[in-house]
């Protein structure tokens, strides 16, 4: 962190597609610092925030996510985030986060067989983390989703837990927060949108935050995520001059 | 040299969308009651090892490691000497 602006990383797999997007949001709309990361460097190049872009890394071959863990910036993402470095993965970056272990379950194809692009709700679950302190409990978030592998799955003892430990940040729910079936775009188990792992620094979601954050686009929601980790980054350096 | 046959495929308790939506094709077919029809992967790799027992292993290790996601997919294999 310099002139308290945070550095977003954004990787770059083969076939990733989002990673001018999360690069614009950082760098022009938030006004943050940014650089791309490339795959093959095993170098994090002294970032303060990770973000594992959406696409198709390795063109979903085998399982979405399965050949980009063996990228060998991955080791880094994973020791980073195991020091407590905050560490985003949207869309085919939440499959990537699972398939390296750093979250639980695993996204299975939609249960309407159906690609889905669109606007959706998500009702935010947990406002205490880094990535949601900008958020009001409950609040209803408008946030796109792109995904044709985005049905959340685990089994019952790992979702009891994710229940107890708040672990579940956003659920899918109608324009007013109500979790309903219809509002399931995946069909993803109890509704689950996006998660945290237990200590609350690794963040995977579906949903596109950086695609909601231009307000020539109309939806800035997703820049509430953004702003939650400034929030949070600046106040842990803050603190730690003190 | 030998020659692996590996299978993966959705463990019991997964839903398969892609098996219903093929098994509702074969539906239309009017060949007799085909009924639950899953999907999987077929995979072949040759593998250059001293014994059979040694590449079951190499094997093992590909289909833990790679090959299956254990949270939602069983895999089996077959090793035989080519």
């Amino acid at each position: 962190m310099d002139d308290e602006r945070l550095t977003f990383g954004v990787v770059v797999f083969p076939g990733s597609n989002c990673d001018h997007d999360a690069y614009y949001a950082s760098k022009k709309i938030l006004g943050q610092n940014a650089v791309f990361l490339w795959h093959k460097e095993a170098d994090l190049k002294g970032v303060d925030v990770v973000i594992l872009p959406g696409g198709f890394s390795y063109g979903d071959y085998l399982r979405c996510g399965a050949i980009a863990r063996f990228s060998p910036v991955m080791k880094e993402v994973v020791r980073f985030a195991n020091d407590g470095g905050t560490v985003i993965g949207i869309c085919n970056g939440f499959q990537i986060l699972q398939e390296a272990g750093l979250l639980p379950g695993v996204l299975l194809r939609n249960s309407s067989l159906r690609f889905v692009c669109k606007y959706v709700h998500l009702r935010v679950e947990n406002s205490e983390t880094r990535f949601t302190n900008r958020c009001s409990a409950g609040e209803v978030l408008a946030i796109p989703v792109a995904h044709g592998d985005g049905n959340y799955f685990t089994d019952p003892g790992t979702l009891q837990r994710l229940e107890e430990n708040g672990q579940i940040v956003f659920r899918y729910c109608t324009p007013d927060g109500l979790i309903t079936p219809e509002a399931n775009p995946n069909g993803s188990m109890a509704s689950i949108a996006g998660i945290i792992n237990e200590q609350g620094n690794v963040l995977g979601m579906m949903p596109h935050p950086e695609r909601a954050s231009d307000p020539l686009l109309r939806h800035t929601d997703g820049q509430k995520l953004f702003q939650s980790i400034i929030a949070f980054s600046l106040n842990t350096a803050e603190s730690g001059r003190r | 040299m030998f020659l692996a046959r590996i299978r993966v495929t959705l463990r019991p308790s997964i839903l398969d969308p892609q098996g219903k939506a093929v098994a509702h094709a074969i539906g239309t077919l009017n060949v007799g009651p085909v009924q639950d029809v899953r999907m999987g992967k077929y995979v072949e790799m040759k593998i250059q090892a001293p014994s059979e027992a040694e590449a079951r292993k190499i094997t093992e290790d590909v289909c833990t490691k790679l090959l299956a996601n254990p949270v939602m997919e069983d895999y089996t294999f077959e090793v035989s000497k080519i």
